[in-house]
């Protein structure tokens, strides 16, 4: 690794995002007055390393000029869900190997006695061995060392490629954990070894074996593939390190990223988040709601001050639990490809079933036959039917529209049109219905908040979610179908600790608050300073997660530094509780359970005004009218003015309704709303009244 | 109709969403586990005139499907018929008394009038769990009392908050009857936020859509509801379909109650008919009528999870009172393993009678237990008394297209289990194994998920340990040609000498000290379909994964397992057989 490689100002960033059908890649060429340039390639599945080379390939620059590559992928996310895992066998405390399996009594749903689990180790490689640490930390039993190295033995001739060893209690004493890895250590064949201890230091034996199982299985997929794009890269003259961008909404060098690789299964949804702070930061919004729709699902975040809400308790599927600090992305079950029906009571329903991609909604000509959410958009008009990306078999707007009639309009005596314009109405109640339980029910006042719109089909349905929301204002930004590849460009190094004190506020030792804090940002510096790239500055910030005393939920207080007194504490925490309760409980004292740290290398800024490039605007607001047309409003048809959004100009004022299309999105504006561009080619959408 | 289909849809989600904020914020605000983690809890919408059931959160304990709108209507009739004070604006009425429309007593339910105009528009009601009520155990789950004097403090309806202000002298006589009163204080505060939390979405809804709009699209929601239901009942073939379902006893006598039910399916109704169960019980296993009917209404809710919980949904539901059993108990028969226990039971009456009828929609019998065990005793290294409650799941039954899922919740909750090292933390126990119960699966084409067994050893002092479990004397039932689970097991080992509970599944106040061990083993599921068509290759897998031994492969499935692969021959000899 060239050590004199520092990423600054005026140097060349790629950013590339892997999903689940493009590879984006958006290079920013500092040293040329921040020049973008912008591909997008079809996300090859057996190696993504190969969309990632075409991504770069088809930018145009040359692969040894670029300073630095920063990596968004879904390679691990896509093994765990798909459960296409490395071989991992697991060691447990005597009594304890099924823990994994067993969970803790639940069903995917609350009606319906019905469910399939299918646990990320299988039982014939999950072995026991005689050990004891009880919750105090005081050893029990001795850990049976020969015991340990026949089950070790045992696990490798089976072939595991990975090893997880999981004791209880071993956030409180790890040194049976420690003692067993070495054991390990001189048989495995290789260093995938995974101690339970090692990622989460926390009680709750579930939780935290899933959590070190799905790192252990899909640490040799990540290894691989890292190993197999830093070859294709070097192959091609790339000179510097790569980083691969973390979960928790920071990157890492993807000489680091391995060791703990369950990290990375939020790598690309986080990327996005980390995309709307920046650009929300410069645009001047600190509270968003993120809002990214695509086919199947919907991403929808919080972030309160330019810092996107970071959860320790993400569930990435039905019982599948990955308890380490992430970017807080909460999955709703509806996207383009929900499909309509009307049930058994006559009532139009939208989702949860969906088309996915394949077959897809009608209009894309993959056979598809359900009405869904796209093809309401495009028998609305919305979307343009000459604009469709990935169509197979073109089927008429007329046929469409046809299906919608039969499909939802016999039933509820609707046309075809109507119909649609139903099933668009009521997606987006729906939708909005989930982002609100995720978001701004959790005590927060929608009039704070600006909704950032990304995705392919999110600025389609913006407006109309923002006003159902009670949002006062959209932010679309220049590129939102690349947004995670933009995360990926202007990402910091980040670092999270979590220490848990679980300690009334009124007994608790302020010195020790301190120390922990302390240690926190003193670690946190020390991995950074390991990093190739050198950060300009370092930030670092605190916070509680704090609760009354018996309450088991907690809510979260940022500190205001580290060197808290008990007073400020319960003033912090009893302001917090009312604003998100409106309930005052002065008769019960305040306990502090975590206390949370994450320290950032902060990046040079970098400027986005060339996302969209401004030599292409146009003078006036006519000169990028490409047409008009007929698009369906809750009001009715009205004859709409469609604008090629990369030639607006920078002071356009633009009344709804309008229609703003570029290459990989369309904005719709409803009636009533007032839009208008700023610096770095955001639209900023004034949401009328309903 | 006036309203138009988008319209009707549109206010149908904005009523549901306003119940689940309403689910949220009681728990997310709430003190007791139960009710934080345990989601032990349920919020909903009822009609002004009568009570009945507008809307309720779908994250709400299966258990109060459909209960609130029976005591929401008893307020309403105590009001007219002026045993109970009338509500002014800010009052909100609190009320646990089992016969009027209740369960246990620890359900504790709030009711506040929603105002519009001087009048009242709807009720908001919710239900929590609170984890004690006085009497004689704590917690409430006495599996010995005889009497609902024994089981806590039962509260008629009165307005624990008048005028938006909190009676502290209610609030006072509450707190001199509980235990661990000091912090219901915090329960009672969040339980009211979440009724004003659905009071601000609702006038937000009225607002926007206009009363009169809404009052209609209730109206035509509740008789949309009972057509969906309908539509389902219709596809259904005629008939009577016939089951029991055993409760292994009262835990007082020690006779097995049973549950017998016919269900008829004509045209596009259901009639559920209980004569010939059992008699009132002496001991706790009774069940009051407003729990009976709403048992069979979450067992519908599991079959068809489609329809949206709301009084129309339960007219095509036509349940005969079942008088003179212990599903129609009356005062002052002891009742707090109604909602625990004899719900499920009742559950899985209607499941076992309706699979017959439907299928593929509905499983062989689940475990059905919550599975408690209490610990109650002095903890001498920390100097204080503790009450240690573990609760558990047991396998699913076997289904047209899947195995049960293992260690699944109960029927009627939706509630986690605590983590092994959180209540090694808090209290004075090892737990020695938390396992897979292998073998414990119904056979079936379609096998029971798997129950668990584990085993806790009291660490110092001396404790109490009782149980209310159930299925200790039959297992969960198996369906269409499939065996049943596994039954539920209780060994408790003091001075290393076994003693089985004389109920099996039910005991009080059995002295442990420190040394003593409890084992349990919760039932599997039963099983779906003649296990003898089951596909050797998943035997032979399950057999690999160490869920059945050979020998089980072999006396349950007719499978022969050989080194590794199925011994096909034998295999087709023996299931011949």
């Amino acid at each position: 690794m060239d050590e004199n490689i520092p990423a600054q100002a005026g140097n060349v960033v790629a950013g590339i995002d892997v999903g689940g059908t493009f590879t984006d890649l958006l290079l920013i060429d500092g040293a040329n007055g921040g020049a973008v340039r912008i591909a997008k390639t079809p996300t090859t599945v057996e190696n993504q390393a190969h969309g990632v080379i075409a991504a770069l390939a088809a930018t145009g620059f040359p692969i040894p000029a670029i300073d630095l590559i920063v990596h968004g992928t879904t390679t691990t996310t896509n093994a765990v869900l798909e459960r296409r895992l490395a071989k991992t066998g697991m060691i447990t405390t005597l009594g304890f190997r099924d823990v994994i399996e067993l969970g803790r009594r639940t069903r995917p749903q609350p009606y319906g006695m019905t469910g399939v689990f299918v646990p990320v180790i299988p039982r014939n490689l999950r072995l026991e061995v005689s050990e004891r640490v009880e919750a105090s930390g005081r050893v029990r039993e001795p850990l049976d060392e020969d015991g340990m190295r026949s089950a070790v033995a045992e696990l490798v001739a089976a072939g595991c490629e990975a090893l997880v060893i999981h004791f209880l209690h071993s956030y409180a004493n790890p040194s049976h954990e420690k003692r067993a890895a070495e054991i390990a250590a001189e048989i495995w064949p290789n260093s995938h070894i995974t101690t339970g201890h090692s990622l989460l230091s926390e009680a709750r034996e579930f939780e935290r074996g899933v959590t070190a199982s799905v790192n252990a299985a899909v640490q040799p997929i990540l290894e691989r593939y890292v190993a197999r794009l830093r070859d294709e890269l070097s192959q091609r003259g790339y000179r510097s390190d790569f980083l691969i961008m973390n979960g928790n909404g920071g990157m890492i060098s993807a000489r680091f990223v391995t060791r703990e690789a369950a990290k990375t299964v939020m790598s690309g949804p986080a990327s996005g988040v980390i995309a709307a702070a920046y650009t929300g930061r410069r645009a001047g919004f600190d509270n968003l709601v993120t809002y990214d729709m695509g086919g199947t699902s919907t991403d929808v975040a919080l972030i309160l001050n330019a810092e996107p809400a970071v959860s320790n308790e993400i569930e990435i599927e039905y019982a599948m639990p990955i308890h380490v600090p992430m970017v807080a992305v909460h999955t709703v079950g509806a996207g383009g490809g929900s499909i309509a029906r009307v049930d058994a009571s006559g009532l139009i329903q939208v989702g949860p079933e969906s088309a996915g991609a394949n077959p897809g909604p009608i209009c894309y000509g993959r056979g598809g036959t359900e009405p869904t959410i796209t093809d309401a958009n495009l028998v609305l008009g919305r979307l343009d039917p000459r604009k469709l990306l990935a169509v197979d078999n073109p089927v008429t707007v007329e046929a469409v529209r046809k299906i919608f009639a039969d499909r939802i309009g016999k039933a509820t005596g609707l046309d075809g049109v109507a119909a649609a314009g139903a099933v668009l109405r009521l997606g987006n109640i729906r939708m909005a219905g989930a982002i609100r339980m995720v978001s701004v029910s959790r005590g927060h006042d929608p009039r704070d908040f600006t909704l950032f719109a990304f995705g392919g089909a999110g600025p389609l349905h913006a407006s109309a979610l923002a006003r159902e929301l009670g949002l006062p204002r959209v932010l679309v930004p220049a590129r939102p179908g690349i947004t995670n590849a933009l995360g990926c460009v202007v990402a910091d190094l980040r670092h999270d600790f979590v220490n848990t004190l679980n300690q009334p506020v009124a007994m608790l030792d302020e010195k020790r608050v301190h120390e922990v804090l302390a240690r926190h940002r003193a670690e946190g510096e020390a991995l950074i300073a390991k990093e190739a790239v050198r950060p300009q500055s370092i930030r670092v910030s605190h916070s509680a997660d704090m609760q009354f005393v018996g309450q088991t939920h907690l809510i979260n207080v940022p500190l205001p530094s580290a060197h808290v007194d008990r007073e400020t504490l319960q003033g912090l925490f009893e302001t917090a509780y009312f604003a998100r309760f409106k309930v005052e409980l002065p008769e019960i004292r305040a306990n502090l359970v975590n206390l949370n740290t994450s320290v950032t290398g902060v990046r040079p800024d970098i400027d986005l005004g060339s996302l969209i490039d401004p030599a292409g605007r146009v003078a006036t607001l006519e000169g990028a009218l490409r047409e008009v047309r007929p698009v369906w409003f809750d009001s009715g048809w009205r004859d709409t003015p469609v604008y090629l959004r990369e030639k607006l100009p920078l002071d356009a004022a633009i009344e709804g309704p309008a229609i703003l299309e570029q290459m990989d999105a369309t904005t719709v504006l409803e009636p009533g709303d007032r839009a208008r561009s700023d610096r770095d080619g955001n639209i900023i959408v004034e949401v009328g009244a309903p | 109709m006036t309203l138009d289909a988008i319209t009707l849809s549109v206010i149908q989600a904005a009523l549901q969403q306003t119940c689940d904020e309403m689910d949220l914020t009681f728990s997310r605000a709430a003190f007791s586990p139960v009710i934080a983690e345990a989601n032990d809890r349920s919020d909903g919408i009822y009609s002004a005139v009568d009570g009945a059931l507008i809307a309720q959160g779908s994250q709400g304990l299966p258990v109060f499907v459909g209960v609130m709108q029976h005591s929401t209507r008893t307020i309403i009739e105590m009001i007219s018929d002026g045993r109970v004070l009338p509500p002014e604006p800010g009052d909100i009425y609190v009320v646990n008394d089992p016969y009027l429309g209740g369960t246990h007593l620890m359900d504790v339910r709030f009711a506040m009038p929603l105002w519009r105009a001087g009048n009242i528009f709807c009720w908001l009601s919710n239900t929590g769990h609170w984890p004690d009520i006085g009497g004689a155990v704590p917690g409430g789950f006495s599996a010995s009392a005889t009497a609902v004097e024994q089981e806590g403090l039962r509260l008629p309806p009165v307005k624990l908050f008048k005028k938006g202000v909190m009676d502290p002298e209610i609030y006072a006589i509450i707190c001199s009857n509980i235990r661990v009163a000091d912090q219901r204080i915090g329960d009672i505060r969040a339980q009211a936020a979440a009724l004003h939390v659905g009071q601000d979405r609702l006038f937000a809804i009225l607002d926007r859509y206009g009363d009169e709009t809404v009052v209609e699209a209730i109206a035509e929601l509740r008789r949309r509801a009972a057509e969906q239901m309908r539509a389902h009942i219709a596809a259904l073939p005629d008939g009577t379909y016939r089951s029991k379902a055993f409760v292994d006893s009262d835990g007082v006598v020690d006779a097995p109650l049973t549950i017998a039910l016919s269900v008829e399916k004509a045209g596009s109704t259901l009639t559920f008919d209980f004569s010939g169960s059992s008699a009132p019980c002496a001991g706790p296993m009774n069940s009051v009528l407003a729990t009976t009917l709403s048992s069979v209404y979450l067992a519908m809710r599991h079959i068809f999870p489609d329809v949206p919980i709301s009084a129309g949904a339960f007219e095509p539901l036509m349940i005969k009172r079942p008088e003179g059993t212990f599903l129609d108990a009356r005062y002052p028969r002891p009742v707090s393993g109604c909602a625990a226990e004899v719900s499920q039971r009742i559950a899985e009456a209607v499941f076992a009678a309706m699979v017959q009828a439907a299928p593929d929609k509905v499983t062989a019998s689940p475990a059905g237990s919550s599975g408690n065990f209490a610990l109650g005793g002095n903890d001498p290294a920390r100097g204080r008394d503790y009450v240690m409650y573990q609760i558990s799941g047991g396998g699913y039954g076997g289904n047209s297209g899947h195995d049960g899922l293992s260690n699944g919740c109960s029927t009627i909750g939706i509630s986690k289990s605590p983590p092994v090292e959180i209540m090694e933390q808090a209290y004075p126990v090892l737990y020695r194994q938390y396992a897979l119960r292998e073998g414990s699966g119904g056979a079936g084409k379609q096998r029971g998920g798997f129950g668990l067994a584990y085993e806790i050893e009291l660490l110092r002092g001396e404790a109490r340990a009782s149980f209310v479990m159930d299925h200790g004397r039959f297992g969960p039932q198996g369906a269409l040609g499939g065996r049943d689970g596994a039954v539920n097991t209780v060994t408790v080992f003091r001075d290393g000498q076994p003693h089985v509970p004389p109920h099996l599944s039910k005991e009080q106040d059995i002295a442990l000290k420190a040394g003593d061990r409890v084992l349990v083993g919760t039932p599997g599921g039963g099983g779906y379909g003649d296990p003898l068509e089951r596909d050797p290759e998943l035997v032979l897998r399950d057999v690999g994964l160490g869920y059945y031994t050979r020998e089980q492969a072999a006396e349950m499935f007719g499978v022969v397992v050989g080194n590794g692969s199925v011994d096909a021959a034998e295999t087709e000899r023996l299931r011949r057989r």
